[in-house]
């Protein structure tokens, strides 16, 4: 924009209009500058959206009734919890393992760094599907675990390896180990873009590294982790329906089975999807206000809430 | 200056000379790599004494500030507070390396304020000053709030305990750095250039406060460019130079008669002519 631009507009109008409207600013109106091929992309979209959910509701094979009648029934619902319960096991496992492999990824130590970078590079090139049957056969590998001095015959734990690993297990383990070695590179991506002065300043002030780590860096660092972080958690929602290669029966494992003998495949299919985008709508919602709340000292002023953004509009046109 | 400055002493003993505070450097090398910083530095800053230390960009001023504090370690030489080394204890002729315990609570004896703030951007006003007391002084969250309230009090800022850091001025920022390292009532305060980053009409809200510190006996090695705060609160002007201390005395003389030609030149360099002397 040039310096003299503010003034040329006014240049361009008829002078009588200019002189009316320099009398009664209000008497002015704002003519948007017209876009025909705006109207053009609007009136295809909305033709096409149309046509899709026409036939979403006039295809009688999407069969929306079956899909109906197996939304709720009690073999989804609880399937539907055990993809639950493994989402939250391996993301809360998977990030505070991640957490440490961070640290130790970032210690001076060369041997603990070693270790964690070993970890990462093992984990993130072995295919989940390949580390899930691992585990679950990993009783034909070692018959016994047992917890003890290594090369000696002290042991305080023993166990036949396939009480401790069964489907549940495995699928556990997998997807917490393989979740791990994700987490600890993006925490280790948020810890770094916390400014070194924060930790100078702590260290200067005597407060222990520990709590340096988890009071002064981590709640920082937790601003640029959490939208990476919640991406990793909304495809491993989806990612547990994996474990259906060890029968577990989780979400898809169940649609699976019932579409197996049902044939009603397609509306099944609609079943598992449905819970997928619900689940996937409340922890982008709760990612919303996590963020928020991580967003308090960052930025001077927190935007509104769309509830109090609702709230203010309505009483604003009261 | 409040009442409340230092809980511990009695008012005796504030009139009294300080005697904590007596920071030794002798003879300390640094280098990073093959860049030599600090060539054989050595001073002597009695308890309570207040000394400025100038000298041009690079000549190794922040790093001897941070050696003070261990943030840096050294290659050669000793320094003490009170006659403690705050990274090592030397056993017959070898210096051990301390715990990082022994090391963070030698810390707290010796503040630092940064040209940065480096304030906690996700902890209040009130947070920042309470968390150090409380983590690495084992103080009880009561006594820390207390503490903190009289120290905001002190630098003007009792109103804004409730506001984050970003929601404050450069100056009020640096003002509640001050009461963060003052918390934990340390002997000695490093200040690294306290008021670089802040607009000039910020300078002297910043500069009171710690003038104001200068009368109550805490030792201070302060690294600045405001030639006129060095004269009227400096006891010493250090001046340094390609990592070595080129001169040291009284701000008067100084800065009237240097007696070293580099010191002539950087001060013909930054004094206005209304500052000489
Ligand atoms: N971590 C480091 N690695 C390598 N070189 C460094 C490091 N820290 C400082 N230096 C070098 O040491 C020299 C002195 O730096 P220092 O920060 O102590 O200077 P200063 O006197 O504080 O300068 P200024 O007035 O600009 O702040 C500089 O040449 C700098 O490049
Ligand atoms: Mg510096």
């Amino acid at each position: 924009m040039t310096p003299s631009s503010p003034a040329a507009p006014a240049d361009t109008e008829p002078t009588g209009q200019r002189a009316e409207a320099q009398q009664r600013p209000e008497a002015l109106t704002v003519v948007p500058a017209r876009n025909p091929w705006r109207w053009v992309g609007t009136a295809l979209v909305a033709v096409v959206l149309f046509g899709i959910v026409w036939s979403l509701f006039t295809n009688p094979r999407w069969q929306w009734g079956v899909v109906a009648e197996w939304f709720t029934a009690e073999s989804v619902v609880r399937a539907l919890g055990n993809t639950l319960l493994l989402t939250a096991i391996a993301a809360v496992g998977g990030f505070v393992l991640g957490f440490f492999l961070a640290l130790m990824r970032m210690s001076s130590s060369g041997l603990l760094s070693s270790v964690a970078w070993f970890y990462i590079w093992i984990f993130r090139s072995v295919p989940l599907l390949v580390q899930l049957l691992l585990w679950y056969n990993v009783g034909y590998l070692y018959e016994v675990i047992s917890v003890g001095i290594p090369g000696t015959d002290v042991a305080f734990f023993q166990a036949p390896t396939t009480d401790i690993i069964n489907k549940f297990g495995a699928a556990v383990l997998g997807l917490t180990l393989h979740q791990a070695a994700y987490s600890a590179e993006i925490i280790r991506g948020g810890i770094l873009a916390v400014d070194q002065g924060q930790q100078e300043a702590a260290a200067s002030l005597g407060i222990p590294r520990w709590r340096r780590s988890t009071h002064i860096v981590l709640p920082q660092a937790l601003r640029s982790i959490l939208p990476p972080a919640f991406n990793e958690i909304i495809s491993l929602v989806k990612g547990t329906s994996v474990v259906y290669v060890l029968a577990y029966n989780e979400l898809f494992y169940t649609i699976q089975v019932i579409y197996a003998r049902t044939n009603e495949v397609i509306p099944m299919l609609l079943v598992a999807t449905l819970w997928y985008v619900i689940i996937t709508t409340v922890l982008n919602i709760i990612q919303y206000y996590v963020e928020r709340h991580f967003a308090r000292g960052a930025v001077r002023t927190l935007p509104p809430t769309p509830l109090q953004r609702l709230r203010s509009r309505i009483g604003g046109t009261r | 200056m409040s009442s409340t400055a230092n809980d511990q002493q009695t008012p005796d003993e504030q009139t009294a000379r300080p005697v904590k505070g007596h920071v030794v450097i002798e003879n300390v090398y640094k280098s990073f790599g093959d860049v030599r910083v600090l060539e054989g530095v050595s001073l002597d800053i009695k308890p309570g004494e207040v000394a400025a230390i100038l000298g041009p960009s690079g000549s190794g001023k922040s790093t001897l500030l941070r050696t003070v504090n261990h943030l840096e370690n050294i290659d050669a030489g000793r320094i003490t507070i009170d006659g403690k080394m705050v990274g090592y204890e030397q056993r017959g002729d070898k210096l051990y390396e301390l715990h990082e315990k022994e090391i963070l609570r030698r810390r707290t004896n010796v503040g630092m304020v940064f040209q940065q703030f480096n304030l906690f951007p996700h902890l209040r006003v009130l947070g920042n000053v309470m968390e150090a007391q409380v983590s690495a002084l084992g103080r009880s969250k009561t006594e820390a709030r207390a503490k903190a309230r009289d120290l905001l009090k002190r630098v003007g800022l009792e109103d804004k305990e409730l506001a984050f850091p970003r929601q404050l001025s450069g100056g009020q920022q640096q003002r509640v750095a001050i009461a963060r390292t003052l918390a934990l009532d340390p002997a000695v305060v490093l200040f690294d250039e306290p008021t670089s980053a802040l607009d000039p009409e910020l300078v002297g809200e910043v500069l009171d406060v710690i003038r104001d510190l200068a009368s109550q006996g805490v030792t201070m090695l302060v690294v600045t460019h405001e030639m006129g705060f060095a004269r009227d609160v400096a006891d010493t002007v250090i001046f340094m130079s390609d990592g070595l201390v080129v001169e040291q005395g009284p701000p008067r003389e100084v800065f009237s008669s240097p007696k070293h030609e580099r010191t002539r030149a950087f001060l013909g360099s930054v004094l206005e002519p209304a500052y000489n002397l």
